[in-house]
């Protein structure tokens, strides 16, 4: 088979709405192609599921077309400073034809805790 | 209009020479804390600004802070990360330097001389007290102190843990309090496989403990952990968990109110309770893992030798509107819980280790986006900046750590480009000499490489992925040889 039907083009948007267009191919991690293009996507835990910096918010009409996350990457999103409806760990979505032309929008920079009037939990 | 020529080449001129001393001026940012805030300032400044010095000044001779110390044995996963901070110091324009106390062998005032930026990163060292009678009493112990014990922190391996009795009380209810109960309450033969320290493996296989309370002033609405830790909890083998039906009085009907993350906390914790009929008929070997809620320690009860017997608690209410910020208030009646060992889980505190730097009421130092606000700043002086705990109070996980060290690094790489650096800091060859008046072992990535490699060649004779070396004169022996 052409390796052109294997290809999945997506979008990633960073936090200044820049795009980045990325030409992977089907069964490729989001998390780990973000990092082959240099993209600002981090990776803590290296896709254990023990982490949250690989956030990101999926194109609406794409998200239903994810495998819905399990227990523990909701678990690890209820973590996730500006946590949305389409937040999704980056780690967890794997290519497949139907993401074809997906954007994938990373969140904006955490909150600086005290500077925006935050106030540390009382024990 | 063209200008004359004689002005346009002296302009011309003058912007040469400033794009050459530019070209050749190194822009130096010194680091103090080897921990998650540092390498990922460290991360994004290396990635942002061309031709930067990085030096990474930690107090131990081993990096990684409290991935290293705090996070759990065995959460391995999290510890991953260190993969990332290897590539950082890796680096061919960063630098590790251990076994570098700031406020000891080289003061705040020298490292801003030698730097055009000093970042403090050197996170919350000391546990906040309840400050209520006999805290001092024997068996009652820091959560930080016990963490960092198991963990192979030299200045707490000496740990006296006395785990004879059957129950002990936590006292707070955030992520390091349901840590030190997992440990305590996890099947010590799982815990083998971790990197927990061995000299922790044989205290914690002679436990007698069976019973546990985590205490909360507050109630199930407010608690500071989180739900991963607490289904991980729940989870553990040979362990029940018992909730106390009326503290929960109300609470499913605030359920629908709650944002996701506090929503589902509350549905877990809600099913738990529904799931969990008291069955004694169980085997004998089976733990009791004890939230309660709405009581306020106010005095530890002691027997002979100042030994704790039992912890004297309020019974409060909450006050106040918006449910996060409620407080709790006394309300006459009180309870006494028999416990033979406590720890304390209530919060970190930053230690000032210059007297220059102004700490907040939270024990964090004063800042705006990272920047110190400095009134005597000299033009000599290097700029000021703070990140992670330090700077936004222990709150929060790695994921939170490092969109703070982003912003920060951020707006030291945008000063940088901004100032112009007229000439070139001394950076670590000048603190260096400095540093040999009082110290003559500066461990490098090299000599932590070494150390890292005896670590895990101990952990294999034992099955584990490491052994901690956990006295600094090992670590600089192994180091340095």
């Amino acid at each position: 088979m052409d390796t052109f039907n294997f290809s999945v083009n997506i979008t990633y948007v960073d936090k200044d709405g820049k795009k980045t267009k990325v030409r992977g191919k089907v069964g490729d991690n989001a998390m780990y192609l973000a990092h082959r293009h240099g993209i600002e996507m981090e990776g803590a835990c290296e896709a254990s599921l023990a982490c949250t910096t690989c956030h990101v918010y999926v194109q609406s009409e794409y998200f239903d077309k994810l495998p819905p996350s399990e227990e523990k990457e909701d678990d690890l999103l209820d973590m996730a400073p500006f946590l949305k409806e389409n937040s999704r760990l980056g780690c967890q979505i794997t290519l497949t034809k139907d993401l074809e032309g997906m954007e994938l929008r990373l969140p904006k920079a955490t909150r600086n805790f005290y500077v925006d009037g935050h106030k540390p939990t009382p024990h | 209009m063209p200008a004359p020529p004689f002005k346009m080449n002296f302009t011309y001129s003058k912007v040469m020479v400033r794009m050459l001393s530019f070209a050749q001026t190194i822009p130096r940012v010194g680091i103090v804390g080897a921990g998650t805030a540092g390498f990922y300032a460290a991360m994004h400044l290396s990635k942002n600004v061309t031709n930067i010095q990085i030096d990474i000044f930690e107090k131990l001779p081993v990096p990684f802070g409290l991935v290293r110390y705090g996070v759990a044995p065995d959460h391995p996963e999290v510890k991953n990360v260190i993969n990332q901070f290897t590539k950082v110091a890796q680096h061919p324009n960063v630098n590790f330097y251990g076994n570098v106390t700031l406020g000891k062998d080289v003061t705040l005032c020298q490292l801003r001389q030698n730097y055009d930026a000093v970042l403090l990163c050197y996170g919350a060292d000391e546990d906040k007290t309840l400050g209520i009678e006999n805290e001092d009493a024997t068996n009652i112990v820091a959560a930080r102190n016990f963490v960092g014990w198991y963990n192979g922190s030299p200045s707490d391996k000496n740990l006296k843990i006395d785990l004879s009795g059957s129950t002990a009380a936590i006292l707070g209810q955030g992520n390091v309090a349901l840590d030190v109960a997992r440990i305590l309450l996890t099947p010590v033969d799982e815990l083998r496989k971790t990197d927990i320290t061995e000299y922790a493996l044989a205290t914690l296989a002679e436990s007698k403990l069976t019973e546990i309370y985590l205490i909360g002033r507050r109630g199930p609405l407010q608690v500071a952990f989180t739900i991963k830790e607490l289904r991980e909890q729940l989870k553990l083998k040979n362990c029940k968990t018992i909730w106390r039906e009326q503290d929960f009085k109300g609470v499913s009907e605030m359920v629908g109110y709650l944002e996701r993350p506090r929503k589902r906390l509350t549905e877990l914790m809600l099913k738990s309770l529904q799931d969990n009929p008291v069955d004694f008929s169980q085997c004998q070997r089976l733990k009791y893992f004890k939230p309660i809620f709405f009581r306020s320690p106010t005095k530890f009860i002691t027997g002979i030798d100042k030994k704790l017997s039992a912890i004297k608690l309020d019974c409060t209410k909450l006050i106040g509107d918006k449910l996060e910020e409620q407080r709790p208030v006394p309300i006459g009646e009180s309870e006494v819980i028999d416990c033979s060992l406590a720890f304390r889980s209530i919060g970190y505190k930053s230690v000032p280790v210059d007297k220059n730097l102004v700490f907040t009421k939270y024990g964090t130092v004063a800042n705006n986006k990272g920047c110190i606000i400095d009134n005597n700043v000299s033009s000599d002086l290097g700029r000021l900046y703070v990140a992670g705990w330090l700077g936004t109070g222990p709150v929060g996980v790695i994921l939170h750590t490092m969109g703070n060290a982003f912003q920060v690094a951020k707006v030291i790489s945008e000063d940088l480009k901004l100032s112009t650096l007229s000439k070139s800091k001394g950076g670590f060859e000048e603190v260096r000499k400095i540093i040999a008046k009082k110290n003559n072992f500066i461990v490098g990535w090299a000599g932590w490489e070494k150390i890292d490699k005896y670590e895990i060649e101990q952990g294999k004779l034992k099955g584990k992925p490491r052994e901690k070396i956990c006295s600094i004169d090992k670590m600089l022996e192994v180091a340095l040889m």
